[in-house]
């Protein structure tokens, strides 16, 4: 499904870049031309944020384990498909045969992570408190790898990398941008789709709203936990190659982004799938917005903000059901 | 390959101000998560905050250094209600997130432009800790035995570190051991039974919280004063893993945890770094696998081995006992 | 003097009229309009319920019953959503678990909570009340609470051999067996000196032996002058030694008396005995909704 539309936006693009190269629209100096501009690249920013915390999201519901190494799927996901793309050591492929080699390898390790750690653990009897521990463990461990493989220079992708803006408006969005950004919301719907209306996304859906009822009623949930793992590391990786497209591939840009899923899977309610979407778009939004009034190296520390208040008087988030948490 | 160097290197960093210096932010930790259950993931903000508000009053204020540690006292102290107040009545996990997300904003903060006129920014503080050197009873030179030498100066801030993590240790070993203690270890181990025996277990999770975040926010201070110099960038998140690393391979929820643990760690991780060093140079591994400035990367990578292969076959460290982690369901 | 005023109160219950809500001659809790529900669903709807002083009450019924949520709520571990509840002439709405205990209304858990990794006798110490060194800057100077501390040992040891725990008394709570845990849960609870015990399902998973034994514990408590108030759903179990019973079902109360009268009451067999018998061992989705929420 995704590929067809991958390649159609992207043939596209050219056309649209060119004709907007003649008439580039000015960024309009006004308050209101700004926030309309913020408003754009945060729901650009939040949709990515989004395609990465549902997987975080998902994980948790299924199996109540906070993954503190999903950032590095993130990063993973971006280095391998430069890796793919753009590294001298790299065989040079196109970003998007190179970008979905990356989502499988994501997959791929999303699944290798369930079956080679949790799943030995869990047999072993790990508490859930001592699995938190090995993810931040999992976490050093991969984020370094990835330091030692793909070194400390940021570095963008061989494609798409400088285009003129097209005119919104009084705002403005690249091609490029307009087109993750297209996508990613094609993938949101992607798996709202696959969770409400596959075999699989239902038995997700039933192994978190209650996993010894889905078990006693003929679900395999290790099969289950294995899915959402993989589909799980799959968007991770995806995320990461949107977002090293529209900013830069560093190798601590999962662990940087993973501040802000957690704000948004909080926001939305923790566990949620949708809550997830919805939470990370509104965090995404509040960090380009808080750049109208404050200054940019600072716009990650609202999304704590958020994260505090929310805590603060709604704990089970926006979409969270109505239990205790406490 | 020069082993007389490996080895003084494994031992110097074992015995040094750093490791003391991390055996006191880990007996904060240890307080958090081995004793209250409490799981804090920034730890790191804690030290962040000690070193900085040391660092601001001297150098930013011109303030004395008595007033700093009074000031970093007091910022732990403000840290830990801010982060208590929301979490602590809600599950563990919540803590988590948000204790390692507030970690990584401080830090953000810290070395924002915005704040830059007070924290100095991405460049720091520098050279606020003169008056302590000047309280040095230590002629300057070099000492040591064998292989281990120190100068003058780390002596006299390893002296100081240890002897706090003497005190910090005794004054743990009071209060765990006091019916105070034993409410702590009651949380830990189901607060639900702590709360219907009319403790109040919130009350307890925050004294705890502060606490921990004290002694957490005196180590970072220990450390800014070991290099006089406080940056933005020392204090990643990656600090409080390594914390956790060394209290659970010494044993979490044991007085003497955080201190066998911080020494091993040390000792084992610098005498790693060291001989990787020597056998890239001497040609035994090939500089394209990796390179000497890829060790430091290695180092961590390889600390993310430990933790995992650590809670996955020896939860209860070196010194706690394998029956007790059985009972602890974790 | 408690033992006289013990006699006079349960006997004092003989003489009033058995119907749900009925005053009794000495209440020591009284509940008034509580209600809780849970996203629309009403677990618990109780007009008016007062439960006498010195006698062993059960509150019965079939498993959502809500005699759970209701223990959960009077206990402080759950908020209501309405009502009020006054333990001892004062009021105790909306007090936090901590405070409720305190007070001298401590409650157990069916599901047994004792703390794995303490001692026995540790898990008794912990639930003593007042406790100087249960202070931060106390606690640091041992003479200040050494001599409570000893006082206490001595109690808690007193308690453990009237429970036949005590050589068990320096092992760790979580090596004890299910039947031991009940009984230190028991124990543990006298040690916080309670008014009154809210005993949830204290009979649970114990085999008949450990029952008796219980039974006995229970009765033996009650002679004592304490007020003991126990959720049940095991109608056997309650007629031997209630000295009133209370039923609820669908969240609400729906008869008292004393327990030869309950079995006749046609409410009672209506909303609870037939159910009881079709399906012995069916959980409902929403009892198991409200042990969730208990985590």
């Amino acid at each position: 499904m995704l590929v067809p539309a991958l390649t159609l936006v992207l043939v596209a693009v050219p056309a649209i870049s060119a004709r907007a190269q003649g008439e580039e629209v000015p960024r309009g100096p006004t308050f209101g031309a700004r926030a309309l501009q913020a408003l754009v690249d945060g729901i650009q920013f939040g949709v990515i944020i989004a395609i990465t915390s549902v997987g975080l999201s998902l994980i948790f519901g299924t199996i109540h384990l906070i993954n503190f190494a999903h950032g590095e799927f993130v990063t993973i996901g971006a280095t391998f498909a430069f890796f793919l793309n753009a590294s001298e050591a790299g065989p040079g492929w196109h970003l998007i045969p190179a970008a979905i080699a990356a989502v499988a390898f994501g997959a791929l390790l999303g699944g290798a992570v369930d079956r080679g750690i949790w799943r030995p653990l869990r047999a072993r009897g790990t508490g859930l408190i001592n699995m938190f521990i090995v993810t931040i463990g999992l976490s050093l461990l991969l984020r370094h790898v990835v330091l030692v493989l793909y070194g400390t220079r940021p570095a963008s992708y061989g494609q798409y990398d400088i285009q003129s803006t097209i005119g919104l408006g009084p705002a403005g969005i690249t091609p490029r941008d307009l087109t993750v950004t297209l996508l990613s919301v094609l993938v949101l719907v992607g798996i709202a789709v696959l969770l409400q209306k596959t075999r699989i996304g239902t038995a997700v859906r039933a192994v978190s709203a209650n996993r010894d009822l889905a078990e006693a009623s003929g679900i395999d949930v290790q099969r289950v936990v294995l899915f959402v793992w993989m589909l799980a590391g799959g968007l991770a990786a995806l995320g990461g190659v949107f977002f090293g497209l529209v900013e830069i591939v560093t190798w601590d840009m999962g662990f940087k982004l993973l501040l802000l899923m957690f704000a948004g899977i909080i926001l939305g309610g923790l566990g949620s799938a949708y809550g997830a979407m919805v939470g990370s778009l509104v965090i995404g939004i509040v960090a380009q917005m808080s750049t109208l009034w404050f200054p940019v190296d600072l716009q990650y520390a609202w999304a704590l903000l958020v994260l505090i208040v929310v805590l603060l008087v709604r704990p089970q988030g926006i979409l969270g059901r109505a239990e205790r948490v406490g | 390959m020069d082993f007389s160097v490996i080895v003084s290197d494994a031992l110097r960093s074992g015995i040094g101000p750093i490791a003391a210096i991390y055996a006191l932010a880990a007996m904060g930790l240890n307080l958090h998560f081995g004793y209250t259950g409490l799981l804090n993931f920034g730890q790191v903000g804690f030290m962040l905050v000690g070193g900085y508000g040391l660092a601001i009053t001297v150098s930013t204020f011109d303030g004395p250094m008595w007033l700093g540690v009074l000031g970093g006292i007091a910022c732990a102290i403000v840290l830990a209600l801010l982060l208590g107040l929301p979490t602590l009545r809600l599950r563990a996990d919540y803590l988590a997130i948000t204790t390692i997300a507030a970690g990584e904003t401080l830090r953000l903060f810290y070395r924002s432009s915005w704040a830059e006129p007070v924290t100095g920014g991405v460049f720091g503080l520098q050279r606020f800790a003169n008056d302590f050197y000047a309280l040095s009873p230590i002629e300057p030179g070099t000492y040591g035995v064998w292989l281990v030498r120190f100068s003058s100066r780390d002596l006299w801030v390893m002296i100081v570190a240890w002897a706090l993590v003497l005190v910090v240790g005794s004054l743990l070993a009071l209060l765990i051991h006091s019916p105070w203690g034993r409410v702590i270890r009651s949380i830990r181990e189901d607060e639900v039974a702590a709360r219907s025996l009319g403790k109040n277990v919130y009350a307890y999770k925050m004294q705890s919280l502060v606490l921990g975040g004290v002694i957490g926010a005196v180590a970072g201070m220990m450390q800014a004063i070991q290099v006089q110099s406080v940056n933005p960038d020392n204090y990643d998140p990656a600090v409080t893993f390594f914390l956790y690393t060394l209290l659970v391979l010494g044993g979490a929820g044991r007085i003497l945890g955080p201190v066998v643990g911080s020494i091993l760690f040390w000792l084992v991780l610098s005498f790693l770094d060291s001989a990787l060093r020597q056998a890239i140079d001497a040609g035994y591994i090939s500089p394209d696998l990796i390179s000497t400035s890829e060790v430091g990367a290695v180092r961590f990578a390889l600390v993310g081995v430990a933790l995992i292969l650590l809670v996955a076959f020896r939860p209860q460290g070196v010194l706690g006992s394998r029956k007790e982690m059985v009972l602890s369901g974790r | 003097m408690a033992a006289e005023t013990v006699v006079s109160n349960t006997g004092r219950l003989s003489a009033i009229v058995p119907e749900p809500g009925v005053r009794k001659p000495d209440p020591l809790l009284v509940l008034d309009q509580v209600t809780r529900t849970f996203g629309g669903l009403i677990a618990v709807r109780v007009e008016h319920l007062e439960v006498q002083r010195g006698a062993i009450t059960a509150l019965i019924g079939p498993n959502g019953a809500g005699k759970t949520t209701l223990f959960n709520v009077v206990s402080g571990f759950d908020r209501a959503d309405g009502g009020r509840w006054s333990f001892d002439g004062q009021p105790l709405t909306g007090s936090p678990a901590h405070r409720v205990a305190r007070r001298g209304l401590v409650r157990t858990f069916q599901l047994t909570r004792t703390l794995a990794r303490l001692t026995v006798l540790e898990n008794l110490l912990l639930a003593a009340p007042g406790q100087r060194g249960e202070r931060a800057l106390p606690a640091l100077l041992r003479p200040l609470w050494h001599g409570q501390e000893r006082e206490y040992e001595r109690q808690a040891d007193a308690l453990l051999d009237r429970f036949r725990l005590g050589p068990l008394r320096d092992d760790h709570a979580g090596t004890l067996s299910g039947g031991q845990r009940k009984l230190l849960e028991l124990a543990r609870a006298l040690m916080a000196r309670p008014v009154m015990l809210l005993l949830d399902e204290p009979m649970a998973g114990v085999n008949p032996a450990l029952t008796q034994s219980l039974l006995g514990h229970i009765t033996q408590l009650r002679d004592e002058g304490l007020t003991v108030c126990f959720v049940e759903h095991d109608m056997d179990v309650v007629m031997g030694i209630s000295d009133w019973v209370a039923v609820m079902a669908d969240g609400r109360l729906v008869a008292e008396g004393p327990p030869h009268t309950i079995g006749r009451n046609a409410a009672v067999v209506d909303a609870y005995l037939g159910k009881r018998h079709d399906e012995p061992e069916a959980t409902t989705e929403k009892e198991k909704e409200q042990e969730k929420e208990e985590e």
